[in-house]
């Protein structure tokens, strides 16, 4: 199960849980067992069927470029930052 | 040789564990550098063609007001005018945000900064443009557009923006907290958060604790060429825009997005480019010229910004309040931090807050730790992006606070920032755990280094106090984008390089060695060329350090391609497998059979059709850069001026591909962090509007404020890259404000927390600290 790390600020829906094992084989699979265990989640990462502009998603240190429809392992680290401002842009965080 | 052999075999030569380069490393001539240095580049502002019109944009008087009523009756009564356009002209777009290049961009927003709409918000905001014969009458008839105003009280910092009862910029905005809307109406964009560990806990265990609040203040990227573009929107409907852009495509999607028009509508041909540094990724004239050359009978109309308008209405970056937190035990390992960060976005929300959280602590391993950003907008220009977005102040704020646990616990300033720095395996502050850096490298290198160890100087009068400070700077890069090139080999054995990332500081040079040592050839051979959004695949912009790791990628690939054909030509030529044949240095082999790339090329000719590779590719390779800076400074006591006696810039560059244009980097970083730590700043009056608009009042350091910048390069290859490419331009920008901060803390004992340490700052801080 990949292990997911919950952003402080959706803490308030997770009972404070920072941190967990989620199952699932991409981002997708992993916001819908959160949003079946803590629901809104989705709501707050997801805009329509994507995540949102300002949200990346980290997974073993590495920028995902495909956002919910990217795969994970058992063993990734996944990470849901907000967006790196820059200007006009709101930069994508960087990797690790 | 087939291609997956190729590709194992070419990787493995050239791999970072097996370096024995021929090109990269060297210093080669860059290719555009006769026309850079004789004048015949070819600037935005140097089109000239039949019919062309100029364009001239009046901009708003007043910081914050509603827009009753706009006459442009007068302007298009005025001889030599041919139209104009306003806010009414463009497309109503809605509040949405799109993923762009390296980011996101709401478009009504970018919108009303092209013209405003219901509202101006900062002195400079552009209301309408005016075509005419002449830049002077357009100029003329801009000053004869009669606007009525409601004016509003303006908030200029985001202390001001900030405060309960602030005037509100945008009526619709609210509070986004991760996907949470707030309630009522506000200036603060947005708050993020990381938070970890315990921090009461973490500040249970520090033996010393400083807390400090850091005021920056908003200056701008300074580059010399002013914005430009020049447009024709064509009787067929298509449109050609030439602009200086940090990226032709991602300035197509945005006149596309703004007009509401399909991209294969829009052609953009990007200009050489007089410095961006950020500034220009963003679209201001674009769109305007094209919607006045279509009320203008398709003529082109050219539009340039003087100096003030570039200073008024493009850049800046954020001007921010920072409060630092932070504890260490006595063996100087930091047990807890505490961080917030408001930054000014200016008119509309998209400050660099978010990549400052990032950049504040992340040179350190800290287990207790809490961040928090706030996106405040405000009464001044809509704040662009700036090399290391949000890195400068940032650093300033944290490097000053290390600096000062250091000397509470007697603990040499490298040695604090040894104990504490980030290595392979450490989770960063903003969450992911840490890839191979080379922060700890650097460190090393400054201790070892011979300004480091040398004596400092004695000061130049008795007025005067000198003293060194360290500072160290955390960047993420942004090893990704898209970038595409296509790869010609002529029939005298040169190469065509085609590339779609504009060319800012070397770029073309460095692709041309890329692709020079991927296929044995001589870098002088390759022929790079950034062409228009219709002649290459799309292309990001260049930006975020990508560009020499992207498209250096794509250009490897490009050349392994064309390895792969010229075996393939060779093997018809010598009737053997093409399987057979050795590639290696320029030279393919099969037996006794042998023939140089050059007389290959040759004898394919054109009759049989030319070799050719095209790339189009999206990495997502790691890419943080990280450096620390070394500063000598002499304070004068009397005056307060600081000068700046010697600099020593050590950075991990990965590998660098010229190492003379990777040290041009890291000293071009430099001299503006020290503009920014010493003298750059954008002065206001209570009403919002600026007061030193040109470069007379606004001061750049000029090369008589600057020693020769040292450099240091330490090479901890990126193993995401074939040649271990690491972008390197952002990064320089983030030690200075804070090791020229930590300097003066050395030489006169004062803790300056607000930038520009300028003489007016530093006096006061002087005299605040007699009392």
């Amino acid at each position: 199960m990949a292990y997911v790390w919950i952003p402080s600020l959706l803490r308030d829906l997770t009972g404070g849980v920072s941190e967990m094992h989620v199952p699932g084989q991409t981002v997708d699979d992993l916001v819908s067992v959160l949003e079946n265990q803590f629901p809104g989640l989705r709501s707050r990462l997801c805009e329509g069927s994507a995540i949102r502009p300002n949200i990346a998603v980290i997974i073993d240190g590495l920028r995902s470029k495909k956002g919910l429809r990217e795969s994970v392992s058992d063993t990734s680290e996944v990470h849901f930052v907000p967006a790196i401002s820059g200007g006009c842009s709101n930069r994508v965080p960087s990797n690790a | 040789m087939d291609s997956e052999t190729l590709e194992q075999v070419a990787s493995a030569d050239i791999s970072v564990e097996n370096r024995h380069y021929k090109v990269i490393g060297s210093r080669p001539i860059r290719h555009d550098g006769p026309d850079k240095v004789t004048g015949r580049a070819l600037f935005g502002a140097d089109i000239r063609m039949n019919g062309l019109l100029y364009g001239k944009v009046l901009r708003s008087p007043h910081a914050h007001a509603r827009i009753i009523s706009i006459d442009v009756s007068r302007a298009l009564a005025l001889t030599g005018v041919k139209a104009v356009v306003t806010n009414a002209d463009l497309p109503t777009l809605e509040s949405v945000v799109s993923r762009v290049g390296e980011g996101s961009i709401n478009w009504r927003y970018l919108s009303s900064n092209l013209l405003a709409g219901e509202k101006v918000l900062y002195h400079g905001h552009a209301i309408a443009a005016v075509s005419a014969v002449n830049p002077h009458v357009a100029e003329q008839a801009a000053s004869l557009i009669d606007v009525e105003y409601e004016i509003l009280s303006p908030v200029i910092t985001v202390d001001q923006a900030m405060r309960p009862d602030a005037s509100i910029l945008l009526d619709e905005l609210r509070t986004n907290e991760l996907g949470a809307r707030g309630s009522t109406p506000t200036n603060i964009a947005s708050h993020d958060q990381f938070q970890r560990g315990d921090l009461d806990q973490g500040f249970s265990a520090a033996s010393v604790i400083v807390e400090r609040e850091f005021t920056t203040s908003t200056v701008h990227q300074g580059y010399i060429e002013p914005h430009n573009a020049t447009a024709i929107w064509g009787t067929d409907g298509q449109i050609t825009v030439w602009t200086s852009t940090q990226g032709g495509h991602d300035a197509r999607r945005q006149i596309a997005e703004v007009l509401q028009l399909p991209v294969s509508r829009i052609k953009v041909i990007p200009m050489e480019i007089g410095g961006g540094f950020g500034g220009k990724i963003g679209i201001y004239l674009e769109p305007v010229a094209a919607l006045l050359s279509l009320k203008s009978g398709n003529r082109p109309v050219q539009m340039t910004m003087s100096r003030f308008d570039v200073l008024a209405a493009t850049g800046p970056t954020s001007g921010s309040v920072i409060r630092v937190k932070m504890g260490a035990a006595q063996d100087g390992q930091i047990t807890a931090a505490q961080v917030s960060l408001a930054y000014a976005a200016g008119a509309y929300p998209g400050s660099p807050v978010g990549s400052a959280m990032s950049v504040i602590l992340n040179p350190y391993r800290i287990a207790n730790v809490q961040v928090d950003g706030y996106d405040v907008v405000t009464n001044t220009p809509r704040a662009a992006a700036y090399r290391a977005p949000g890195g400068t102040n940032a650093a300033f704020a944290a490097e000053s606070v290390v600096d000062e646990l250091a000397n509470k616990l007697g603990i040499d300033p490298i040695d604090m920032r040894l104990i504490n720095g980030i290595k392979e395996g450490d989770r960063r502050v903003d969450g992911p755990i840490s890839r191979r850096v080379g922060y700890i490298e650097t460190l090393e290198r400054a201790r070892s280094s011979p300004h480091y160890l040398s004596a400092l100087s004695s000061p130049s009068s008795a007025t005067c106090k000198v003293g060194r400070g360290v500072g160290s700077g955390w960047w993420g890069n942004w090893p990704g984008g898209t970038s595409s090139v296509s790869v010609v080999v002529n029939n005298d054995g040169t190469v065509n390089l085609i590339e779609g990332s504009t060319d800012i500081g070397g770029s073309r040079v460095a692709m041309a060695m890329m692709l020079a040592e991927t296929l044995g050839i001589q870098a002088s051979d390759i022929k790079p060329m950034v062409v228009d959004t219709d002649s290459v695949g799309y292309n990001d912009v260049t930006a975020g350090s990508r560009t020499t790791y992207s498209t250096g990628i794509a250009v490897h690939k490009a050349g392994l391609k064309i390895i792969h054909e010229m075996c393939e030509r060779a093997a018809q030529l010598w009737n053997v497998d093409p399987g057979t044949i050795d590639y290696a240095d320029g030279v393919l082999t099969s037996g006794t059979n042998h023939i140089g790339f050059k007389e290959l090329a040759r004898k394919i000719g054109d009759g049989d059709g030319n070799v050719v590779a095209s790339v189009s590719i999206s990495p997502n390779g790691e890419g943080v850069a990280l450096a620390t800076h070394i500063v000598d400074v002499e304070v004068d006591m009397e005056t307060g001026k600081v000068q700046i006696l010697r600099y020593t810039a050590i950075q991990d560059v990965g590998t660098a591909i010229h190492p003379a244009y990777v040290e041009g980097q890291l000293q071009g970083g430099v001299a503006q962090g020290i503009g920014w730590a010493l003298n750059e700043e954008y002065v206001y009056d209570a009403q919002g509007h600026l007061l030193n608009g040109s470069l007379l009042d606004y001061r750049i350091p000029t090369a008589l404020d600057l020693p020769m910048i040292e450099t240091v390069l330490v090479e901890v290859p990126n193993t995401t890259h074939p040649f271990g490419v690491r972008g390197v331009g952002e990064v320089p920008i983030v030690p200075p404000a804070g090791a020229v901060a930590n300097a003066i803390a050395n030489a006169t004992g004062l803790r300056m927390t607000i930038l520009p340490m300028s003489p007016r700052h530093m006096l006061e801080a002087m005299w605040a600290q007699a009392k």
